[in-house]
């Protein structure tokens, strides 16, 4: 009986290694194990040996049963393992194919660097406040103490509509007037963003349509030192750490004193280059402290309050920050242009 | 303005490299806008201010002579010339000597090349150099003689220093008027670098009888025109005015005339004060036997005089004119008259300057468009004092340079003299304006150097009592003392703070954050957003309907001066456009999927300013996807596509109840167009774009447009504040699939609405994933099969339970609407 297990043994652990896939596998078992297996009829012929022979084949007996299921729980493994690499190994993509093209979309450069802008000025406390498109000539002009035929009006050139008094603004300016008279007697902050118009011919450095955005602080202790802080703050933020800003004096009738600030150009660094015509520095905005008549305009009490103001032209911050030599895109709508910038 | 440094000279003085001089100015307001460096071609090494020290004639050419020049060198040398403006036997002309290896411009070139000149033998005669016409300089296009210098020239002196300049185009803003004249930039600069000022000569030798009793003059309106003075200079003698003069006015971009008119130009650009001279002969008496006589007074309408550029112009009773006894001689402040103009025979000279109401000159400036050099500056303001000074100073150069007498004393009518403008100035002025901290003594030591009379005393506080200058016309209040302060301080050096001001309070802005919220989830969608003009045309609008039928403009707002009619009324709609846009992006690319948020201009009746509400419009065309080796060919966008696109918008911003229903629109494909509402309003709209007014915009036929646009205030309105927080249940769901039919006139949204109603919380999930119209389910009707998820919070649902709540909605689907279930 012993040999026979032997026997046994030894053919079935030949056959398992021969086996080549689980079919194979599958039969092997019915072969030694199953109810009429090889192995099940010689464990069931024990019972019938003399006595004392049985401890001994029943021992064996047992060891050998061990051995072979413990055999072929080890090859069902190895051929599930060989079945799955196999599997996979023909699955293989080629990575170098391009992924499937998602639906980017883009928000408008312009209205992503009014949201640059306000949120810089948002954590100096100045709040988006919108006023009218369409504007009188009171609030465009007169208010701003830029009287009619004054000579400071060469310096925009307006579209006027049919309705008499009527134009589009030429300056997000008349906002300062409508932002006093909301936020009076109050001291504010506000930012005054949106569409401005000038009576231009478009070329590629001059729209008809183009966007500004204007601060305005009003309280009761507001210097010029302050107006220069808060630009340097923002200009940083907006163009680089690094930035060198520079004022100088200019005039607008509704601030006295009146600045222009250039920062060091962001193209050559100062040196010298076609964008910031050799100069070295690139005028970004213009500023003041707010005219006492304006003040006065808005209901604020010049002798007890104070303000300035700046503003930029937003077409023009972008075209900087991102080597755009052609105004006319902004308005375009063409999708080539607008999906380049995210 | 243009200013030449080598006249701006006389005035001030300054000993700073060129670039700091002009940072200076440019940092005070006065913005050098270029640099332009006249003769820096002319090499100081070989270009010499020369001497003709002998002229004898070349012995082999009859045309050519040779010329023994002194240059300032130890000796003298002969070169050879055939200059017709140089004689055997002349002696001490002035000439411009170039020595062997200068760079010269060659006359006979078409286009300006430059030749080194080189050591030659001139009809067998050696010539070392040459004299140099205006061309080869480059001063000129004169080439037939040589260019003859003033007898003062200083003979060795490279030709650069003498005649060469440096000129700085200055850009005058509005205030600073006073600053369109030499003396007026240099008296900035001198208090800006803190070195002198030095007015011009104002000596005057009036050598004729007084000029009283000669003529007359009087102001019919004074209110425009404050003041006018004349002078009277009899026996001039036409002629070139001399040499300098000649040479800074066209460097300051004049035009040399002869010696009459030049030197009213000079005295203009040297002191700011426009002057204009009368030929004597030609002012006529306003009575017979009279003596000339000068009425400054407004035009009859349509009166007519032809101005000294030859233009014929008729004139409005607002305009003012200079009229003699008889008729206009001259357009006050703007331009003279024709007839008046002095003449090579002009013996007698009246000049006049005045002072003209600024508003009132740049008026008929614009309307007549003359843009003269005298209108440019009366249209800024001129200084009432400068109008003596200034007559002075021209007189005295007319008798000096056009060998003039002038007649003692001057008429000058002067009715209302202005006050002169006192301004008190405490030193908290300046630390509340601009943030430092300055004595009294300090802001009289900045101003004084610009002419303000300064006092320093005490009120309530340290304060100075400034007097303003007549020439400072744009300072009346504080504030622009305080500007004066932070010029001469330097803007630069104002210290730099962040506002001490206590935060104002802040506060939420809903109307932009539902706009930045819809563009972020537009964008999230993968829309592009475009941005186009507030201005349109009607013809544009028209295309809107399939037949173009065409737009009245009654009801629009239009602009008066539009640059082109293409963007002449202001907009209505943003559908116009974006189907503009679509049209071009279509030519470029496969795939269009773009959104614009602008505003539209609506008037308003009993306002005088318009509506302007914010409108959103999207545009779906071309490909769904973008086109790749995954989807060769992707279908194109649909009507549902633009419907999930809104109502993703409307879900993302937390709008309920959202209502669409079939609509006619023009513009829309007449079954494929819906209303959007919610809550009881109207939103918007959106479908697919009518295939004429496709074609309308020059869309590709067979190219499917999806176009909504929606009210962004009243999608806004509707959009629900923050969710409140649903538990999630942890029991599992139970799935039953219902299947209908029902008639096709019932809308599948409320079949989806009547489920929900009847299956309560319970039903936390339903999917309409299949809809059938045809022969299995007949005519006239359709087949609707949800999905449908029961789950309770707390507990397991059975099968039973679900199956109980799907008869409930079946009973509900049968007797509401007729419903058949499908097995």
């Amino acid at each position: 009986m012993l040999e026979e297990l032997e026997r046994i043994k030894a053919q079935a652990e030949q056959e398992l290694a021969q086996a080549t896939g689980l079919g194979d596998l599958e039969a092997w078992r019915l072969a030694y194990m199953g109810k009429k297996g090889a192995m099940t009829t010689a464990l069931r012929s024990i019972g019938s040996l003399p006595a004392e022979e049985r401890p001994a084949a029943g021992k064996m007996g047992n060891l050998v049963r061990v051995a072979l299921e413990e055999a072929f729980q080890a090859r069902q493994q190895a051929l599930e393992q060989e079945a799955m690499n196999a599997e996979l190994a023909s699955g293989a993509l080629d990575v170098h194919l391009p992924g499937r093209p998602q639906s980017i979309g883009h928000a408008h450069l312009l209205n992503e660097t009014l949201a640059q802008v306000y949120e810089i000025m948002g954590r100096m406390g100045f709040q988006v406040f919108r006023s009218p498109e369409i504007e009188d000539d009171v609030t465009n002009f007169q208010m701003l103490n830029i009287p009619p035929h004054h000579p400071a009006r060469d310096m925009w050139s307006t579209f006027y509509l049919t309705v008499p008094g009527l134009l589009l603004r030429t300056h997000t300016s008349p906002g300062q007037i409508h932002a006093m008279h909301r936020y009076n007697p109050e001291p504010f902050r506000v930012i005054l963003p949106g569409k401005t118009y000038r009576y231009e011919q478009v070329t590629m450095r001059s729209e008809q349509t183009f966007h500004q955005v204007e601060g305005l602080a009003v309280g009761k202790d507001i210097t010029m030192a302050d107006l220069k802080g808060v630009l340097t703050n923002f200009a940083r933020q907006m163009f680089g750490q690094e930035r060198q800003l520079r004022f100088r004096a200019s005039y607008f009738p509704f601030t006295e004193p009146g600045a222009e600030a250039d920062i060091d150009c962001i193209l050559c660094g100062g040196e010298g280059c076609p964008v910031c015509k050799y100069t070295g520095w690139l005028e970004i905005l213009g500023s003041g402290m707010v005219h006492p008549v304006v003040l006065r305009n808005g209901g604020y009490d010049p002798e007890k309050y104070t303000g300035f103001a700046f503003g930029m032209g937003i077409e023009r911050i972008a075209m900087l920050l991102y080597g755009i030599t052609d105004i006319r895109y902004f308005f375009s709508g063409d999708v080539r242009f607008l999906r380049q910038f995210s | 303005m243009l200013v030449p440094l080598g006249w701006l000279k006389q005035y001030v003085t300054w000993d700073m490299p060129l670039d700091d001089l002009c940072d200076r100015l440019t940092y005070a307001g006065l913005e050098v806008g270029n640099v332009e460096h006249v003769g820096e071609e002319w090499d100081r090494e070989t270009i010499w201010v020369a001497e003709v020290v002998s002229i004898r004639q070349h012995p082999d050419a009859d045309r050519l002579v040779l010329v023994t020049l002194n240059y300032g060198a130890d000796e003298t040398i002969e070169v050879v010339t055939g200059a017709p403006n140089l004689h055997v036997g002349d002696t001490g002309q002035k000439v411009v000597f170039a020595t062997v290896g200068s760079r010269l411009r060659d006359p006979y070139a078409d286009t300006l090349q430059y030749k080194t000149l080189k050591k030659s033998k001139i009809r067998g005669v050696d010539s070392s150099g040459m004299v140099c016409s205006e061309k080869e300089l480059g001063i000129s296009e004169e080439h037939t003689g040589i260019i003859i210098l003033p007898d003062d020239a200083p003979v060795g002196t490279p030709f650069a220093d003498y005649y060469g300049d440096t000129v700085l185009d200055l850009d005058v803003t509005p205030n600073l008027a006073r600053c369109f004249s030499m003396t007026g930039v240099a008296r900035d600069a001198a208090a800006l670098l803190g070195t002198t000022f030095h007015m011009p000569n104002d000596e005057l030798l009036a050598e004729g009888p007084s000029i009283v009793g000669q003529a007359d003059i009087s102001i019919a309106d004074p209110d425009l025109c404050p003041r006018y003075s004349a002078a009277l200079i009899r026996s001039v003698k036409i002629g070139p005015s001399p040499d300098w003069m000649q040479r800074h006015l066209t460097l300051a971009g004049m035009r040399p005339i002869n010696n009459i008119v030049d030197i009213t130009n000079y005295v203009m650009l040297e002191m700011g004060q426009p002057l204009h001279a009368f030929d004597m002969r030609t002012v006529r008496p306003d009575v017979e036997g009279g003596v000339p006589t000068i009425i400054v007074r407004r035009a009859h309408e349509g009166e007519q005089m032809a101005t000294l550029d030859g233009n014929e112009h008729t004139f409005d009773q607002d305009m003012l004119l200079i009229t003699d006894g008889v008729g206009p001689v001259g357009i006050a402040g703007v331009m003279g008259g024709l007839d008046s103009e002095v003449t090579d025979d002009t013996t007698d000279v009246l000049l006049e300057a005045a002072s003209f109401d600024f508003i009132s000159v740049r008026r008929t400036s614009a309307m007549l468009r003359i843009p003269s050099e005298a209108a440019q500056r009366f249209g800024r303001g001129v200084d009432p004092e400068l109008t003596l000074v200034t007559l002075r100073r021209a007189a005295e150069l007319m008798r000096l340079y056009a060998a003039g007498t002038v007649a003692e004393g001057f008429i000058d009518v002067y009715p209302n003299p202005p006050e002169t403008k006192v301004i008190d100035l405490p030193v908290s002025t300046i630390k509340r304006s601009l943030g430092i901290d300055l004595s009294a003594q300090e802001i009289a030591d900045m101003l004084s150097p610009l002419g303000f009379g300064c006092e320093v005393t005490v009120r309530d506080e340290p304060t100075v009592l400034v007097t303003v200058p007549s020439f400072r016309l744009d300072v009346s209040i504080r504030a622009d003392l305080a500007e004066e302060v932070a010029r001469i301080y330097g803007y630069d050096a104002l210290p730099t703070t962040l506002i001490a001001d206590e935060m104002p309070r802040q506060e939420r802005n809903l109307e932009l954050e539902t706009e930045q919220n819809l563009r972020n989830i537009l964008v999230g969608i993968g829309l592009t957003e475009v941005l186009t003009y507030s201005m349109t045309n009607l013809e544009s609008v028209a295309k809107l309907s399939p037949k173009a039928a065409p737009v009245d403009g009654e009801g629009y707002l239009r602009l008066a001066n539009p640059l082109t009619r293409e963007h002449e009324y202001m907009r209505q709609t943003l559908m116009n456009t974006s189907l503009e846009v679509v049209a071009k992006n279509l030519r470029f690319v496969d795939r269009v999927a773009i959104f614009e948020m602008g505003h539209v201009y609506l008037p308003r009746e009993g306002a005088q300013l318009p509506d302007e509400p914010n409108l959103l419009s999207i545009a779906l065309a071309g490909s769904r996807e973008e086109r790749s080796w995954l989807a060769n060919a992707s279908p194109d966008f649909d009507f549902y596509d633009l419907k999930g696109v809104v109502e993703a918008l409307c879900q993302h911003l937390g709008v309920e109840d959202l209502r669409f229903e079939a609509a006619q629109r023009a513009t829309y494909h007449p079954g494929r167009a819906a209303t959007l509402s919610a809550g009881g309003q109207v939103l918007g709209t959106l479908g697919e774009v009518h295939p004429l007014v496709c074609r309308n915009f020059d869309i590709p036929d067979g190219q499917a447009v999806c176009l909504a646009e929606i009210d962004v205030a009243a999608l806004a309105a509707q959009a629900q504040a923050a969710s409140r927080f649903m538990p999630i249940s942890r029991m599992p769901a139970v799935k039953q699939d219902l299947a209908l039919v029902v008639d096709e006139s019932v809308p599948a949204d409320v079949i989806q609405r009547t489920i929900q109603q009847v299956a309560g919380p319970l039903l936390v999930e339903i999917v309409l994933f299949d809809v059938y119209r045809g022969a299995q389910v007949g005519a006239g009707k359709k087949s609707l099969a949800y999905s449908l998820a029961f789950q309770a919070p707390n507990k397991t649902l059975t099968s039973d339970q679900a199956t109980r709540q799907r008869n409930r909605i079946v009973k509900q689907l049968q007797e509401q609407f007729g419903a058949e279930i499908r097995a």
